[in-house]
């Protein structure tokens, strides 16, 4: 199996802080790598060095071929970047933007032209061809920073937070679009902090916490580790939150989403006896038990130890 | 390599100059600001301007470039669009090179609208065009090269304008337009010679009013120079330190 990404020992301190911590992976050519974490763990730090943004403190990275210390030049020429910000120009056309970039990755002359209608056409962007960057949506802002990232044909998209402040609807087709991208041979490596973003669309996943990687493989793998251990699920009469939980023993281990609770159920009985404790404590009605087949978000929890509402609050704020 | 550092450099200038310099509301400031100047000093002193003349070009020059080039750099800084440039594969030093050429382009601009002014209404000529072009190429270059060393250096676009105002008033002040450098206390003499504009000054005054020698001017041209190429390597410093 090629190998498109490699990175060996990586790392990167900003004073007293380690913000990647040695980390080692490979990405092989042709997959959707996605490297998730919460806010703070090093994803973006790690693309900044993946693409010559900031310079590792240690180790390197190999990208296709390309030692990202000595010939960045070169990795820049084969890479393409979505930042996490769809940093195009305001005050130049969807049309111009992109034709400025494909100048800047020196596509040329007489093919320039013909690459930007071809992309603007895959992206649907045809129509807004004239309008400045601007006054575009959100997700036509991200539509187009992704055709830019495409202009000069690059082997190796790096995205950072792609559907980030996006709404369901172009989330949900800028999935399909990478989707699409991949089918073309492209290497996709993501950031996400969307757990069931990196389910439906990376092959392999690395899980990154504090700037170390606490695992990777494939989604169906990672939740193959869970999937003995049964997950209860309990729905109250009314919200609960973290604090009431903290005095009920195997409970404290739970998480909550509004009225609802979930647990790992080794011992089944004394899960439902401390339900019943907490609901009698507080008053509150029991609406419901189920088992729940886990899946990526329980193996995140049992990999990490971090509950699931790290990430969703970080899901808020991005403003879905 | 190099074909491909200046195709960089080019898309940059071409780039800077539709977004940022040739939007109506800057060249209409690039046509009023030196009108205004030169009206402002005729009134002052209606009997003749042909000894201020090649200040008054100076100082458009330095406004020219210093006020939009740091403004743009330290914008694009802000909103994330300088990185984008950074993930292409040309230099930082091209990037620089390019941000700097747009910024000289536009001072061009400004300080040519104030020696057309110059020449058509107060009554001055240009003796030595050749030489005075150059001069004035190498001025707008080195200032618009401050510029970019004062946008590097700082976060925000008001810090940007507070500290080129930190260079630019005192440069106005000593570089010999309003008081001969000669006739200044030497500590403040001294200072005077440590700024781009008095050399920019002397260099303009000799190619603009006739009273030239060459080797004076070649002595201006060479520091001027060397003002460029100190503030050129200072900021592509203080911007690869940006990347560490």
């Amino acid at each position: 199996m090629e190998i498109a990404i490699k990175t060996v020992s990586l790392t990167k301190r900003f004073g007293d802080l380690t913000a990647v911590d040695h980390i080692s992976f490979e990405v092989r050519r042709g997959e959707i790598f996605g490297f998730l974490g919460p806010n703070g763990a090093g994803k973006t730090t790690t693309i900044r060095m993946l693409v010559g943004l900031t310079v590792p403190t240690e180790g390197t990275a190999i990208i296709d071929g390309y030692d990202i210390r000595s010939e960045i030049l070169e990795v820049k020429r084969r890479v393409g970047v979505v930042p996490e910000a769809s940093n195009l120009y305001d005050e130049l056309s969807v049309e111009d933007n992109l034709l400025f970039i494909a100048g800047l990755y020196h596509v040329p002359r007489l093919k320039r032209e013909e690459r930007v209608r071809e992309l603007l056409k895959s992206f649907n962007l045809w129509d807004r061809k004239d309008t400045k960057f601007g006054k575009l949506s959100k997700g036509l802002k991200r539509r187009l920073t992704i055709a830019a990232s495409m202009v000069h044909y690059p082997r190796i998209i790096f995205l950072d937070e792609p559907t980030t402040g996006l709404d369901v609807m172009s989330a949900r087709s800028l999935r399909l679009l990478l989707k699409d991208l991949r089918e073309t041979g492209v290497t996709i490596f993501l950031t996400t902090h969307y757990i069931e973003e990196a389910d439906q669309l990376c092959d392999r996943i690395a899980v990154i916490v504090k700037g170390r990687i606490v695992t990777i493989d494939t989604p169906e793998n990672m939740k193959s580790m869970v999937q003995d251990i049964p997950v209860i699920e309990a729905l109250f009469d009314s919200p609960i939150n973290k604090s009431m939980i903290k005095d009920f023993g195997i409970l404290e281990e739970a998480w909550i989403e509004g009225n609802r609770i979930r647990i790992f159920a080794g011992e089944v009985t004394e899960v439902l006896e401390a339900l019943v404790n907490f609901a009698t404590t507080y008053k509150l009605k029991i609406v419901g038990v189920n088992t729940v087949k886990p899946g990526l978000e329980e193996a995140f929890v049992k990999l990490t130890g971090l509950k699931p509402e790290i990430m969703r609050l970080e899901k808020e704020r991005g403003g879905r | 390599m190099i074909r491909e550092e200046l195709e960089g450099i080019w898309h940059i200038i071409l780039k800077d100059l539709r977004a940022y310099y040739f939007k109506p509301p800057n060249i209409s400031w690039g046509i009023l600001f030196p009108l205004v100047l030169a009206l402002a000093f005729t009134l002052r002193k209606p009997s003749g301007l042909s000894d201020l003349a090649p200040g008054l070009v100076a100082m458009a020059a330095l406004f020219g470039t210093t006020s939009m080039e740091a403004i743009v750099i330290t914008f694009e800084k802000r909103v994330g669009a300088l990185e984008r440039l950074m993930l292409a594969p040309i230099s930082l030093e091209a990037i620089l090179i390019g941000k700097i050429l747009g910024g000289s382009i536009f001072g061009l601009m400004i300080s040519s609208v104030m020696t057309v002014i110059s020449v058509a209404f107060l009554g001055v000529s240009v003796k030595y065009p050749f030489l005075f072009a150059v001069s004035l190429l190498l001025t707008v270059l080195t200032l618009s090269a401050l510029g970019s060393l004062v946008a590097v250096s700082v976060r925000e676009v008001f810090e940007a304008q507070t500290l080129s105002n930190y260079f630019r008033f005192p440069m106005i002040f000593l570089c010999g337009v309003f008081i001969p450098v000669e006739s200044m206390p030497i500590p403040l003499q001294w200072l005077a010679y440590a700024l781009p504009l008095t050399y920019s000054v002397n260099a303009l005054r000799q190619t603009f009013t006739g009273s030239l020698q060459y080797a004076d001017l070649a002595f201006n041209l060479t520091a001027l120079t060397i003002f460029l190429l100190i503030f050129m390597a200072t900021a592509a410093r203080l911007l690869r330190k940006y990347l560490e």
